[in-house]
């Protein structure tokens, strides 16, 4: 028998890692039979019978400190601690004596010396583990009397905004501190003093916000009394109802209990518990998806359709019908009037699976043309052609998981801490065992040198050398014959391989001839090529520093290159990893919200895939590419394009050249946005939709290891309507019929028309908690590990990777490079975290800049910078640090009013498009107010929201 | 006021992402017609028509292989 795992029951200690064999014991007379490696509180507990405990739990490898779960083992001395004791072949345990029994008293009776049993008043009576054991063994309080508390007189920690620290309840079990430490990895609480003196503390004795602590929670689950705990709990009381769902943030898709509570009226969010069997965390979560969900009942979400004629005068608030009337029949006039092609339809990755694949079907099928796009267009799309072009499947290749399994781990252009932090902590566990790290990127990100982890490389490249640095780096790989000719022969096309490898050894690829271009230096170059290519896993994790360039699609297919020609591709360990930014970049990307392609990746001119469409949809279909995004733009700056559906993305904010896209968008008829804000986009609108949460709708989310997860509602939408129910109202109106009663048609539907999806459907989802496609017939269950025996393409193909520099390069006009990225506490547009308390962490973008071009400036930490580009200026303020090269700046785009944006430029990748975000030539200066373009915005902005509140003031 | 210098015709812009395409493919000894290939895949025909009209009439700044390509364009 193997173990089940149960979430609902902690078994005390974590189940073994290698496990072989069996062994039989036996337990208060029970005869039972587990894997070599199990405790025997685990034991035990498989067997239901429990072991009182406190420091022991299920997440954390065994501490033994709490001496709660002693046992008598016949044949042994003493009484040994079940939670640190393997089982063993014939052993004979004893849990229950009046011996133990009067010993676990004792020790108890010693904890409530100094932890008072007043439970009565305590906020988790009923949800403690101290209040559990206590009246397991009958004990009331203590015989010690209060006399040895040395926690009583300690102050609470009410510093950070999620949680409260109270020591006086604190009893020393340590499971906060290896939480800390194991499961999230930043070893941020530290104990002082020994014995019963010991004090748990934050950092040396500081508070939780001056501390390191990155606020991920994990120590407040683990916290078995009321020591660490959730505000809210506090507040709102314990919860009474449990949902499972996914995380609505970044693109780890962590599964999550939602924990609700009635307040009388409504259920209301108590708190987020991350699910222990969750694939893509096992328990873990950060800050965004465990903390800041109180965007959801933010006093800024519109809940009722508004429209306007024009975005010069006040919105009106008009129910459902009149709104989805009012957008219906400006769309046909526009078609009437400037042809089919003019309106165009735009998803985002933070919309569902079912979603997004009815807003391209709405276009295809409902506007009669293929101009829909996705937010992906921005971030990830060199991820689908590069990975498309070489392997034959524009998705990872791996698990999460398969990083336990890494021995060299080359992370490029992503800061996984801060944008995919639950992922970062497996890496960094990962890490802690031993694996090596290269770190390529511009800035000195934490992973670089971080509590127990130091990276054996950081290769600081210059931005915008990415597609130089890869080359060079195959050029090492080739040259000194380290790579896996057998791999190759056997699973790659040969003409492509030779023709590559003649390339790449070329000496223009040499480390000596790139370092003019990349900045690193060539023994760095060469030493980390050697790591990389002679470790027997070498695994690469890349993100946006990758892709939103110039060269993104090139870069990513260098990166693919490297993988095959090491023959690091189709085991566990190994593999090419995008790291998705938005939860759902690969499920609309999946989803066929691309232009030129339906779901499951297939190009509108295949006249066999288009049959199959046509006769599902019941409608002719488009055989020609349409527009995608910054298309879109030039196309309605130049007249052609005049209408848009925009469904919950905030291109105002999220796209590159601000003006251009403002200009834009100006010059549409009918703008259409659905959205939880009135975001910067809706600010050019014609019509709101009030979109939904994630907690208040049905349907699925597809993480970046491709995994497939459950969104389930847990409370009504706020608006009346799910987002999908939007669009088949949009779609009723403009004469093409929708017609589904819950989402699970639509991914019925999806499943139908997509290969890779053809096993999926939601009674499976419920039954296997999640699922990776490819699903259909030859993997039922899903497939983990990609191109396994051979790559979904047939044979691994090698592009040609030459560098092209961008044409943004420093100038003496614009000397510095400006690159963007991310922060841990807030998300993209920031538009949700905006609107929590995750503001504590930051409220605002800020510039880094080294020291020395601060001070040539004179610029210092605090000051106001004027950032100038040749696409616009904008001022934000400066941090002074080392973390960024000379010549070299950076900032993150979170706030909308820093509007990094503005001065990004219009470069694109070549082949899809997707923004030069990571390089922009600017230069940077001291400056005394906000740029021109701040203050015109406020403006801008004050006027739209005396729209609303003329909306709101009129229409209740 | 902030002039924004990068808000050019559509045309422009598209002559300037052809030829990306055509230099980032250059290593193809087939490079013309996978530029072609490329432009058939992912522009609209309205996009690929506004270039060739530019092209037709004598437009600068086209690279070589573009040139080429947009060549087969015309006849495909
Ligand atoms: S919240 Fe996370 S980072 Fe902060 S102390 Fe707890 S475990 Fe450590
Ligand atoms: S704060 Fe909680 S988890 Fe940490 S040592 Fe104290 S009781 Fe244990
Ligand atoms: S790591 Fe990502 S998916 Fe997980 S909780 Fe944080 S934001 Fe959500
Ligand atoms: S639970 Fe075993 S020593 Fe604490």
């Amino acid at each position: 028998m193997s173990e089940q795992h149960s979430s609902l029951h902690d078994l005390g200690t974590p189940p073994p890692r290698h496990t072989k064999e069996q062994v039989s014991l036996e337990i208060n007379g029970q005869h039972l039979q587990v894997d070599t490696g199990t405790s025997v509180m685990r034991a035990a507990a498989l067997a239901g019978i429990s072991i009182p405990k406190l420091c022991a739990t299920d997440s954390l490898d065994a501490f033994g400190s709490c001496r709660m779960c002693l046992v008598e083992i016949e044949g042994r001395k003493g009484m040994p601690a079940s939670c640190t004791t393997l089982v063993e072949d014939g052993m004979v345990v004893k849990t229950q004596s009046d011996k133990l029994e009067k010993l676990r008293k004792n020790v108890l009776e010693l904890y409530i010396s100094d932890h008072p049993l007043e439970c009565v008043s305590c906020p988790t009576n009923g949800d403690c583990e101290l209040q559990d054991v206590a009246s397991e063994l009958g004990v009331k309080d203590s015989r010690y009397g209060l006399h040895g508390r040395n926690h009583q007189q300690a102050t609470k920690d009410d510093s950070n905004p999620y949680f409260t620290f109270d020591p006086s309840m604190c009893i020393v079990c340590y499971r906060c501190v290896r939480a800390c430490e194991d499961i999230q990895g930043t070893f941020a609480l530290t104990v002082d003093g020994r014995g019963f003196e010991s004090v748990v503390s934050a950092g040396q004795m500081e508070s939780f916000m001056e501390s390191e602590c990155v606020s991920c929670g994990a120590c407040v689950s683990s916290c078995p009394t009321t020591a660490l705990e959730e505000k809210s709990v506090i507040t709102q009381g314990l919860p009474e109802t449990s949902t499972l769902t996914t995380c609505a943030y970044c693109g780890v898709g962590c599964a999550f209990n939602v924990e609700t509570r009635s307040n009388g009226i409504e259920q209301e969010v108590v708190r987020m518990t991350p699910y222990k069997d969750g694939k893509a965390n096992q328990g873990h979560a950060c800050v965004k998806g465990r903390f800041a969900f109180g965007y959801a009942t933010h006093k800024d979400r519109i809940t009722k359709p508004m429209i306007r004629n024009s975005i010069d005068e006040a919105w009106r608030e008009v129910s459902w019908p009149e709104a989805i009337d009012f957008t219906a029949r400006r769309f046909r006039q526009i078609q009437a009037e400037y042809g089919r092609d003019s309106i165009g339809g735009i998803t985002s990755s933070r919309c569902s699976n079912e979603e997004t694949f009815l807003v391209q079907k709405l276009v295809r099928a409902g506007f009669g043309n293929n101009n829909v796009d996705t937010c992906a267009r921005v971030c990830h799309s060199p991820t689908g052609y590069g990975l498309k072009t070489t392997l034959g499947e524009s998705a990872g290749t791996q698990t999460f998981e398969s990083v336990a399994k890494a021995d060299v781990i080359m992370l490029i252009g992503a800061n996984p801490t801060e944008a995919h932090p639950v992922f970062g902590s497996r890496l960094k566990r990962r890490l802690r065992e031993g694996a090596k790290l290269i770190v390529v990127d511009p800035r000195k990100i934490e992973l670089v040198n971080s509590p127990h982890i130091k990276a054996a490389h950081h290769l600081q490249l210059l931005p915008g050398s990415n597609v130089a640095f890869v080359n060079a780096m195959a050029h090492v790989i080739v040259c000194e014959r380290l790579v896996d000719e057998k791999f190759i022969l056997e699973r790659c096309e040969i003409p492509a391989w030779q023709e590559w490898s003649d390339f790449v050894q070329g000496a223009e690829n040499s480390p000596e001839s790139t370092q003019m271009v990349t900045g690193i230096l060539p023994e760095d170059l060469r030493a980390a090529a050697r790591l990389f290519a002679e470790a027997g896993n070498a695994a690469i994790y890349y993100g946006l520093g990758v892709t939103e360039h110039s060269q993104g699609s090139t870069a990513v297919m260098g990166i693919a290159n490297l993988a095959m020609a090491t023959g690091n591709l189709g085991r566990e360990g190994v593999g090419v990893n995008p790291l998705r930014g938005q939860n759902n970049v690969q499920g609309s990307c999946d989803m066929g919200s691309f232009p030129h392609e339906f779901p499951g990746y297939r190009h509108v001119s295949d006249p066999e895939v288009r049959a199959l469409f046509e006769q599902e949809w019941n409608v002719e279909l488009y055989s020609e590419p349409g527009l995608r995004i910054p298309n879109m733009f030039d196309a309605a700056i130049y007249g052609d394009f005049k209408g848009l559906y925009c469904q919950g993305e905030d291109i105002a904010q999220s796209d590159p050249n601000t003006h251009h896209v403002e200009t834009a968008l100006k010059a549409l008829k009918c703008l259409v946005v659905q959205d939880l804000f009135l975001n910067e986009t809706a600010r050019f609108a014609h019509v709101f939709l009030p979109g939904s949460t994630f907690l208040e709708k049905n349907g699925t989310f597809t993480n970046g290891e491709r995994r497939i997860s459950m969104v389930r509602k847990v409370m009504p939408s706020k608006s009346g309507k799910e987002d999908w129910e939007i669009t088949v109202d949009l779609a009723n109106a403009l004469g093409y019929p929708m017609k589904y009663s819950h989402p699970s048609e639509i991914m019925d539907e999806i499943a139908r028309l997509t290969p890779t999806f053809s096993g999926v459907n939601y009674e499976k989802l419920d039954r296997l908690g999640s699922i990776q496609w490819p699903c259909n017939a030859e993997a039922p269950e899903g497939t983990p590990t990609m191109h396994v025996d051979q790559f979904v393409r047939g044979k691994g193909y090698f592009a040609l990777t030459g560098f092209v520099p961008t044409s943004e390069r420093s100038t003496r006009k614009f000397p510095l490079l400006l690159t963007t990225g991310r922060i841990l506490s807030q998300y993209n547009v920031g538009a949700q975290t905006r609107r929590t308390k995750n503001t504590a962490w930051a409220d605002q973008d800020l510039l880094e800049i080294h020291p020395v071009d601060a001070e040539d400036r004179g610029i210092s930490s605090g000051d106001w910078v004027g950032i100038q580009s040749r696409a616009g200026d904008t001022v934000l303020r400066a941090v002074v640090t080392e973390k960024v090269k000379p010549g070299v700046v950076y900032t993150t785009f979170h706030f909308p009013l820093t509007g990094a944006n503005i001065v990004t430029t219009e470069n694109s990748d070549w082949a899809t498009n997707c923004p030069e975000y990571k390089v922009t030539a600017v230069q940077a200066t001291r400056v005394t107010q906000p740029s021109e373009w701040q203050q015109q915005q406020k403006t801008f902005n004050q006027q739209q929201l005396a729209y609303l509140a003329k909306a709101r003031g009129s229409g209740n | 006021m902030a002039i924004n210098a990068t808000i050019n015709n559509e045309t422009t812009h598209l002559v300037s992402m052809a030829n990306d395409i055509a230099v980032n493919l250059r290593l193809h000894a087939d490079a013309d017609e996978r530029t072609t290939q490329h432009m058939k895949k992912f522009w609209t025909p309205r996009m690929r028509s506004l270039l060739l009209d530019y092209a037709q009439a004598g437009g600068s700044g086209l690279s070589t292989t573009l040139t080429a390509a947009l060549k087969k364009l015309a006849k495909a």
